[in-house]
């Protein structure tokens, strides 16, 4: 039941998560989830995607820092109280989590520096959600 | 040796190259001079052969015996002196004496292996206070002033040098040492402090210090700055001279040299008077080692000429500097040196400390299980030296989170902290962002405008 994760090291440059994205994509590697955690000068990009393997060597061979580990992927109920249950149960046990992250990729959220210019950039080439739409998904 | 035992002319605060704490030695003729350095020379040639078993074998190789020491030049036929010799005979086997004569000894930072060591007789202790009078003087600090030394005391020869000098030359010390700012501007004005000794990059932040205090220059009662241990632009003396209110003068030295009191600037500010008359200058090609004529510039090599713990001969500095023979305006006779444009290995030096990239080097490669492609990144911000060492995170050292990632560089930088003594700030990189020549790494990149 272990899922095999692909984690990689982004100095802070604009463009370089786009590089990640394209190398898979034109390999015909599917993303099917991700995230992505910052400071001030580097990240943490971590993703399933359909096949780790082949995206690890591509990424190497492309000068990429990359890392495999085995996390846990779940089900969760679409209801109130639904990921607490499974984070109930683990925290009883005493079991930490170090992070977790969704991986419904249809829908992702951004933060941006200048977000008017983003949303300017995407509105017509994407589907740009509401807050209520966000809401009633 | 010749204490200031000629009479001296009365102070004049206004002249144009301070005033002489020993006029007859600073301005003597040149052929005077170069009799009392052959003199002087031949003498410790002698001293170095027959006491120093280092230097004894050292000759005997070279094909030098006692009776070429006494032809006249005989100094560019002699084998040269590096650090390393230093480090090799650790730690008193340099001595030209016995220990029991040695009064005092010093020792550089030796951040990796064994520091130099480098010993004193009471002659030699006298004579290094008699070289720091004179520096102090042509700064026009005299009798009555109060010098506020704040050079590190220590092993490191800055503190006790400029303060031994200082007594000597008749001013009231305050060996405040190094840190504690808010003190400094204190004392500096309760005291009537009427000069300053401490590095360059010390002097800016301390003239930031009493800038941020609502202080103006003329609120400080500092007259002139001695300041060294660290390469300094005109650009940092004009900031420094307006930030203080001060004639900013520059001095040098080295720790195997004895310290500070090797060269000094008077008030005309135009090239460091040697002290000549206690060291034999020259300017060699670093490559060659061939010496280079006036006006050159190339590597400084010197000679003690009185020290009687410690000679060395033709010992390299390393740094690369060029001689003006012409006379000062000052009236002093000696050449004068001006200010290092660099060096001829890859010494750095940060906020007054040594660091050579490989001491960096050892501590990457000391840690566990990685090669790391690292650079070092050298930079001025305000007025102190910053150093980032960049590392390529290769797969081998990726932690995977980001508190082990940022655990990785608080390690870094608190290893070379412990090992050299200076802080870093450590940035991880995307393999391969690091520029390489011709496949070989660029390990040094020093932003510093130093001219």
């Amino acid at each position: 039941m272990k899922v095999t994760q692909l984690t990689v090291f982004l100095e802070n440059r604009s463009g370089r998560l786009a590089e990640v994205a394209d190398l898979l994509g034109r390999e015909g590697i599917n993303i099917r989830g991700f995230s992505t955690t910052e400071a001030a000068e580097y990240g943490i990009v971590r993703l399933i995607v359909t096949d780790a393997e082949k995206g690890r060597d591509l990424l190497q061979g492309a000068g990429f820092t990359t890392h495999f580990s085995q996390v846990i992927c779940v089900k969760v109920p679409d209801e109130p109280g639904g990921l607490a249950r499974v984070l109930d149960e683990l925290a009883a046990a005493d079991v930490s989590i170090d992070y977790l992250y969704s991986i419904s990729f249809q829908n992702i959220c951004f933060a941006v520096r200048d977000i008017d210019r983003a949303i300017e950039l995407l509105k017509d080439k994407v589907t740009l959600m509401t807050d209520d739409e966000v809401r009633a998904l | 040796m010749s204490a200031a035992s000629a009479v001296r002319p009365p102070r004049d605060p206004d002249a144009a190259g301070g005033w002489y704490w020993d006029p007859r030695a600073e301005r003597m003729s040149v052929d005077e001079l170069r009799d009392v350095q052959t003199r002087r020379l031949q003498a410790t040639l002698r001293q170095a052969m027959e006491h120093v078993p280092f230097y004894g074998a050292r000759f005997r190789e070279a094909g030098v015996t006692a009776a070429d020491l006494d032809c006249p030049g005989a100094i560019a036929d002699l084998p040269f002196t590096v650090k390393t010799d230093l480090r090799d005979n650790y730690p008193f086997g340099m001595f030209a004496v016995a220990r029991e004569e040695v009064v005092r000894v010093h020792a550089s930072s030796g951040t990796t292996g064994n520091p130099t060591v480098v010993g004193y007789t009471r002659d030699d202790v006298h004579i290094w206070s008699e070289l720091i009078a004179r520096t102090l003087a042509a700064g026009g600090l005299g009798p009555g002033d109060l010098l506020q030394n704040a050079y590190g005391y220590g092993l490191f020869t800055g503190g006790l040098g400029l303060h031994y000098g200082a007594e000597l030359l008749g001013c009231t010390v305050l060996p405040i040492s190094g840190g504690q700012t808010e003190r400094q501007v204190k004392l500096m004005r309760d005291f009537n402090a009427t000069g300053i000794a401490c590095t360059p990059s010390y002097a800016l932040y301390l003239a930031e210090a009493a800038r941020d205090r609502g202080l103006a220059p003329d609120d400080l009662p500092v007259r002139v700055g001695y300041h060294g241990a660290e390469p300094w632009s005109n650009e940092m003396r004009v900031q420094i001279e307006a930030g203080l209110g001060i004639d900013a003068l520059d001095i040098y030295g080295l720790s195997e040299m004895g310290g500070p009191g090797v060269a000094y600037e008077c008030l005309c500010k135009n090239g460091m008077h040697v002290n000549e008359d206690h060291y034999l200058v020259e300017i060699v090609d670093p490559d060659t080692l061939a010496p280079l004529p006036e006006g050159a510039v190339g590597e400084l090599v010197f000679t003690t000429l009185s020290r009687r713990a410690q000679p060395l001969i033709r010992y390299r500095t390393r740094d690369l500097c060029s001689l003006i023979y012409e006379p000062c305006a000052c009236g002093r006779t000696s050449a004068r040196m001006t200010k290092p444009v660099g060096r001829s290995d890859d010494m750095l030096i940060i906020r007054g400390v040594n660091v050579f990239p490989s001491q960096i080097e050892e501590v990457l490669m000391s840690l566990p299980d990685i090669e790391p492609h690292y650079q070092i990144v050298v930079d001025r911000k305000g007025h102190l030296d910053v150093v980032e060492v960049w590392i390529e995170v290769a797969e081998e050292i990726f932690p995977e989170t980001m508190g082990g990632l940022e655990r990785f560089e608080r390690g870094v930088a608190k290893r070379i902290y412990e090992v050299l003594g200076i802080q870093v700030k450590v940035s991880l990189k995307e393999p391969r962002t690091i520029k390489r020549s011709e496949g070989k790494a660029v390990r040094v990149i020093d932003k510093r405008k130093l001219n």
